[in-house]
């Protein structure tokens, strides 16, 4: 069975790709709340899916990427990748 | 109409903020030093005027770090000091009544370098998204506006050293046409190892390794310029929208800009300078008479002080005004050299002294004038010329006058 990704890890690479936003708690339960609300942008979610790409070998097309609404969103799609390769 | 300026922020080599800046200038400290952020014993130039107590994270949002280069963090730094001090809310303003125009000189070296660095070794999936705009010349407008809502008419202008008064010049201009409040001035940094053979690449870097005697404009031992980071921004307004909102305290008045272009060479006909002088005169609607003190742009390259030392000499008569070059302590600083000369001159008029051009001791007899050496100078001061040159035959004067005092 593969590594999956959790939200840790997600959050991690977040934070490495498109920064902290100040005031907004990232640490808490952002599983549902949209990137939009947690001030990532469109251009954030790209970096973030070319860097998981780089990472853990799931190829996530920039336009995907771009639709992705939540951190559960990004999250069942990479796990789905993954678990398919597996 | 009149075009205020009523906020600056400075980030200068020898001071982060106006006032170290302003003391360091009065007192001639240099800011100039061995680059230290890469290794440059092998190259042919050592000095230039690093900044080196910014700490980014305490000045920039998160958010913003991994996607500026560090003119940009520089740049957007000065911009939130500039508002500060013009104690201008942008969130109790109206969006669109605010514009951004910053000149720009290197782009993003710096981020540039560290991509293209990952594109050799890791391929093109590992340059980030935020290369797209982190090396470009607009991107300070650009970051500086989103980051403050400012949705009205921005620009970003390109002269190299000329282009920080040209900015301002532009803000005028937009005001003008009906923005009351714009942000501008420029900022700049290249300071990687790419950044610093471009620079070299000019041929007009000091390879001295004194910073005291480094970049010495107007002296007989003028041999180059050293390269600086830094600039400063500015907060201009129209009077009766500064008034409106209750802000009366103002730095003093942009009252003549204007900008030339130097003939083709070969062509027999004399530089821009001195039209740039008597056209922003004509604009200020002033004359030579009406000039207190003039903040040369200084080169530091014997056939370039030369000629500026005669477009002054031709308008303002031999040893007719005060010169001086304070930027000998920083460094030229491409499109932040002319916003910083900006801040520097006011803070003149302001106080009444003339900075003075540090490290300089002798300067040769038949350039006619009187460079302001040594210690600061006090005089009655009204009205202040800045100058700047930008290379490949940019020309820019701006003249700046004392607020009225309130009667």
């Amino acid at each position: 069975m593969a590594t999956l990704l959790t939200i840790d890890d997600l959050r991690r690479v977040l934070i490495e790709c498109a920064g902290e936003t100040d005031g907004t708690d990232l640490s808490g339960d952002i599983l549902d709340t949209r990137f939009e609300t947690i001030g990532y942008d469109s251009l954030a979610l790209m970096e973030t899916a070319a860097r998981l790409e780089s990472r853990y070998g799931v190829a996530i097309p920039d336009d995907v990427a771009g639709r992705v609404d939540t951190p559960r969103e990004l999250l069942d799609l990479v796990n789905g990748a993954l678990a398919e390769a597996a | 109409m009149s075009i205020l300026i009523t906020g600056v922020g400075v980030v200068a080599p020898n001071g982060l903020g106006l006032e170290p800046y302003w003391a360091a200038v009065l007192a001639g400290r240099f800011g100039l030093g061995p680059v230290t952020r890469f290794d440059v014993s092998r190259y042919p130039a050592t000095l230039a005027g690093q900044i080196d107590d910014f700490h980014a994270p305490d000045h920039v949002p998160g958010r913003l770090l991994p996607q500026t280069d560090p003119s940009t963090r520089l740049a957007l730094t000065a911009a939130a000091w500039a508002l500060q001090d013009a104690k201008a809310d942008p969130e109790s303003l109206t969006d669109y009544d605010m514009g951004v125009v910053t000149a720009n000189a290197c782009g993003g070296f710096d981020f540039t370098h560290r991509e293209f660095r990952k594109l050799w070794t890791e391929g093109p999936k590992s340059v980030s998204v935020y290369e797209s705009f982190a090396w470009f010349y607009a991107v300070n407008t650009g970051q500086i506006s989103i980051r403050h809502g400012m949705r009205g008419p921005s620009s970003a202008l390109v002269a190299e050293q000329a282009g920080g008064l040209d900015a301002l010049a532009h803000a005028r201009r937009t005001i003008r046409r009906g923005t009351p409040l714009v942000v501008s001035g420029g900022v700049d940094s290249a300071l990687d190892p790419w950044g610093w053979v471009s620079q070299l690449a000019g041929g007009r870097v000091s390879t001295a390794t004194d910073p005291a005697r480094a970049y010495l404009p107007f002296d007989e031992q003028a041999a180059g310029y050293v390269p600086g980071e830094g600039g400063a921004i500015l907060v201009l307004e129209d009077s009766a929208a500064a008034e409106a909102r209750g802000r009366h305290e103002t730095y003093g008045e942009l009252a003549g800009c204007a900008s030339t272009f130097d003939p083709a060479p070969g062509s027999g006909r004399p530089p821009g300078l001195e039209r740039a002088i008597r056209l922003a005169l004509t604009d200020a609607g002033l004359g030579p008479e009406d000039v207190d003190v003039v903040f040369a742009d200084g080169a530091g390259v014997p056939e370039l002080d030369a000629a500026e030392a005669r477009a002054i000499g031709q308008v303002f008569g031999s040893h007719g005004v005060p010169v001086t070059v304070p930027k000998t302590t920083t460094g030229r600083l491409y499109s932040g050299g002319g916003p910083l000369d900006v801040v520097t001159a006011l803070m003149s008029l302001r106080e009444g002294v003339i900075p003075p051009t540090a490290g300089v001791r002798s300067v040769p007899q038949e350039y006619g004038i009187d460079l302001v050496l040594g210690e600061s100078r006090t005089a009655p001061l009204r009205t202040a010329l800045v100058l700047a040159r930008g290379r490949w035959g940019f020309n820019s004067a701006v003249v700046l006058r004392r607020p009225e005092p309130t009667s």
